[in-house]
């Protein structure tokens, strides 16, 4: 038992810092301004370019292969060098490599993995949230190619994205969930119309909605067999609920130092409130570095993630709005000289307990399938 | 990096399920049941586990680590085991750190009124509000006494042992005149950094006793909630008290990982470090367990208000083990301070 880095990961430790220390790009604090998320894509490909991300995915795909703890190392050194963390398109990488067959690997995993093909998710519809197998975009084979009609929403970089992984229905005569197939399908054609949205931050460049009005995407794009689809979304969702694979140890980690300098700069100003949501905003993140050790040191064993991805998200759901309330009790709400960053980052960790499924949809679950208490 | 357990720390940790399974307090009447007590007294003696904090033969470094120490108090607090175990492992670590022989009968630490400091000593007396928890079978407890280049182990006698907060660990008052008496075969004086160690470990262990506390408490609520029926179901099939439940386990899990990263913490890093790693584990330990056993009474309903649901034991021994060095006030200041946002944090 032992947080501490091996020779082998120490060595990584320092050449990984040496390089961040060159290499920050500068950007504004993570979901705060439209510019950070323009500049996601050149911080993608340079992590990749310099040999630090996609640690621990299998080197076809133009991961490393090593094992799943270097990924602590990685977010514990963005954090301290306070960069952006890493992109999040583990959940993508994981869907991808547990459903697509080999052609859909090779030709789709490595672009994704090396940030040259943007991507975004076409899973939330309207009227098919929580309830997502309720969902009616639909996929009708037309020879090669099936034709995509439908409305996706809550679609995260779809201004942005090359590609879009689309769950659509395929057999309307089955059980909701057994007629629903998963497509690659490409963004820049005529059949695609891509609205963003403006989350309540008022930032416009992550957050859209897309309509699909006879797109046309390859039979050869669909992700596992027909129907299949639904299996493909439980991989996805359940790794999107992790965040050893989403790499937000890094982003909470920055923003606490931030908040720990301004306090530091005039501690006379916070009172013993702002103080206090500060100290729980440190513990919170604290916990959540600690847990995703825990997590990532289990996989050592080969072991596969479960229900408890559940337990995760909302661990680290309660630690990105710990850091939120310090955001608003350090930066305060109100700014007569216009900036307002802090306000902003509390206003995004709202997002964080709807994203990836509900909070309550997580407790369903960990009740369901973890505490093995009876349905009703 | 790799924090599975060890083989060795799985089968320490397996040996203590198997005590408290076998004679833990898994109903209120059991506290009772004298004979239990006894015998789990005995299997914790034979085990050593009490002597994990002691020096390995003619060093100052300790049998067993931090992780080996929580590991046990996490099992002992799922357990409600009413044996003594942290005031002896804190007294011993005190031991060592003074270079001083193992202790020959049972001891324990002698804290403030509030548990929050060791006992504050002033021209050779301990105050006397001071009280020593966890003194089952203990006759004396240790402070800490400054001096001019360190701190040096005194101990002071203890009067009878109280049933006090928590029913498994009893409270000693200190006997008047409380003199403090320096502790034989000291060899060397206690450091700030190895106090802060010190106090690592203790707020480690606690962390852990707090794991487990939420353990027992969930599991036992979790049972009840599969069986109880109200409207023709089991309670637990409702989705208002099934999100208790899930908050809970959440909690517990959120607590397991910051306070393994703790125990680890005390022996790996250097003392001020590991100060603010169970700083931060404390704090966050306390304010779960706080809320894991009040879910506990909440699920058992009116049952949960008696005092024959076992609900209120693991809230009760929570307390006690959150008030020993710091709750989650002086945990989060401790937190601060570490980040260069505290007032002072004196030696003791």
């Amino acid at each position: 038992m032992d947080f501490a880095d091996s020779r082998e990961e120490s060595e990584f430790r320092l050449r990984l810092r040496e390089w961040l220390q060159q290499n920050n790009p500068g950007l504004p604090a993570s979901s705060t301004a439209d510019e950070y998320w323009a500049g996601q894509a050149a911080w993608h490909q340079a992590l990749y370019d310099a040999g630090f991300f996609g640690l621990s995915w299998p080197t076809q795909v133009g991961g490393h292969g090593l094992p799943s703890v270097y990924e602590v190392i990685l977010d514990e050194e963005l954090t301290t060098a306070g960069t952006p963390p890493r992109p999040s398109v583990g959940y993508l990488v994981q869907g991808l490599l547990r459903h697509g067959n080999e052609d859909i690997r090779r030709r789709f995993l490595p672009r994704l993995v090396n940030g040259r093909e943007r991507w975004c998710q076409g899973f939330s519809e309207p009227d098919a949230g929580s309830d997502l197998a309720s969902l009616r975009t639909r996929a009708v084979r037309d020879g090669s190619e099936y034709v995509l009609t439908g409305h996706k929403v809550w679609t995260s970089y779809s201004d942005a994205a090359d590609w879009c992984l689309v769950l659509a229905r395929t057999d309307p005569d089955v059980p909701t969930h057994r007629g629903i197939s998963a497509f690659i399908v490409p963004m820049r054609q005529p059949g695609i119309e891509q609205r963003p949205l403006q989350m309540i931050n008022g930032i416009t460049r992550e957050f859209g909605e897309v309509l699909f009005e006879g797109a046309r995407v390859d039979a050869a794009n669909m992700v596992g067999e027909p129907g299949e689809g639904w299996r493909l979304a439980m991989t996805v969702v359940s790794h999107e609920r992790e965040p050893g694979e989403l790499g937000y140890v890094a982003r909470y980690g920055k923003l606490v130092n931030q908040l720990v300098y301004e306090v530091v700069q005039e501690p006379a100003v916070f009172g013993p409130e702002a103080r206090r949501d500060l100290a729980w905003a440190l513990v919170d993140t604290e916990m959540l570095r600690c847990h995703v050790s825990r997590r990532l040191s289990d996989r050592l064993d080969g072991l596969s993630h479960g229900p408890e991805g559940s337990v995760d998200k909302l661990l680290m759901t309660a630690a990105e709005q710990a850091v939120g309330h310090a955001a608003l009790a350090v930066g305060g709400a109100v700014h007569a000289d216009g900036d307002d960053t802090w306000l902003r980052v509390y206003l995004y960790s709202r997002a964080q307990s709807v994203m990836g499924g509900t909070s309550q949809i997580q407790r369903n679950l960990i009740a369901g399938r973890i505490l093995e208490l009876p349905t009703s | 990096m790799d924090v599975r357990l060890s083989a060795e720390q799985v089968a320490l940790r397996d040996a203590a399920v198997q005590v408290v399974d076998r004679l833990g307090v898994h109903v209120v009447a059991a506290l009772e049941d004298a004979e239990r007590t006894v015998k789990l007294n005995a299997a914790v003696s034979a085990s050593g586990w009490r002597e994990l904090r002691t020096a390995t033969d003619g060093g100052s470094t300790p049998w067993a680590s931090g992780v080996e120490v929580a590991l046990v108090a996490e099992e002992l607090g799922r357990g409600l085991a009413d044996a003594p175990f942290l005031g002896a492992t804190m007294a011993a670590d005190l031991r060592r750190l003074a270079g001083a022989p193992p202790a020959v009968a049972t001891e324990t630490i002698a804290f403030g009124e509030d548990l929050g400091q060791t006992a504050p000593v002033a021209n050779g007396l301990v105050n006397a509000k001071s009280a020593a928890p966890d003194a089952a079978g203990a006759f004396s407890a240790l402070v800490l006494v400054e001096g001019p280049g360190g701190c040096t182990v005194g101990a002071v006698a203890l009067d009878d042992p109280v049933t006090g907060i928590d029913l498994t660990r009893p409270m000693a008052r200190v006997r008047t005149p409380a003199t403090v008496t320096a502790v034989e075969g000291q060899s060397r004086e206690i450091l700030p950094d190895d106090i802060a160690a010190w106090r690592s470990l203790g707020l480690a262990a606690t962390s852990a006793d707090l794991v487990g506390v939420m353990r027992g408490a969930l599991a036992l609520a979790t049972d009840y909630a599969r069986e109880r029926k109200q409207y023709g179901a089991a309670i637990g099939s409702f989705q208002a008290v099934q999100h208790l439940l899930a908050d809970s386990l959440v909690a517990m899990e959120g607590s397991r990982s910051i306070a393994l990263h703790a125990a680890w913490a005390v022996d790996a890093l250097p003392g001020p470090e590991a100060l603010a790693a169970a700083s931060a584990a404390k704090a966050y330990c306390a304010r779960a367990a706080r809320s894991v056993c009040e879910t506990a009474i909440q699920v058992h309903g009116g049952i949960g208000n008696t005092w024959d649901c076992l609900a209120h034991v693991f809230l009760r021994r929570a307390l006690l083990s959150t008030d020993m060095l710091g709750g989650v006030g002086a945990n989060l200041d401790r937190v601060l301070a570490a980040r260069g946002l505290g007032v002072h944090d004196g030696l003791r």
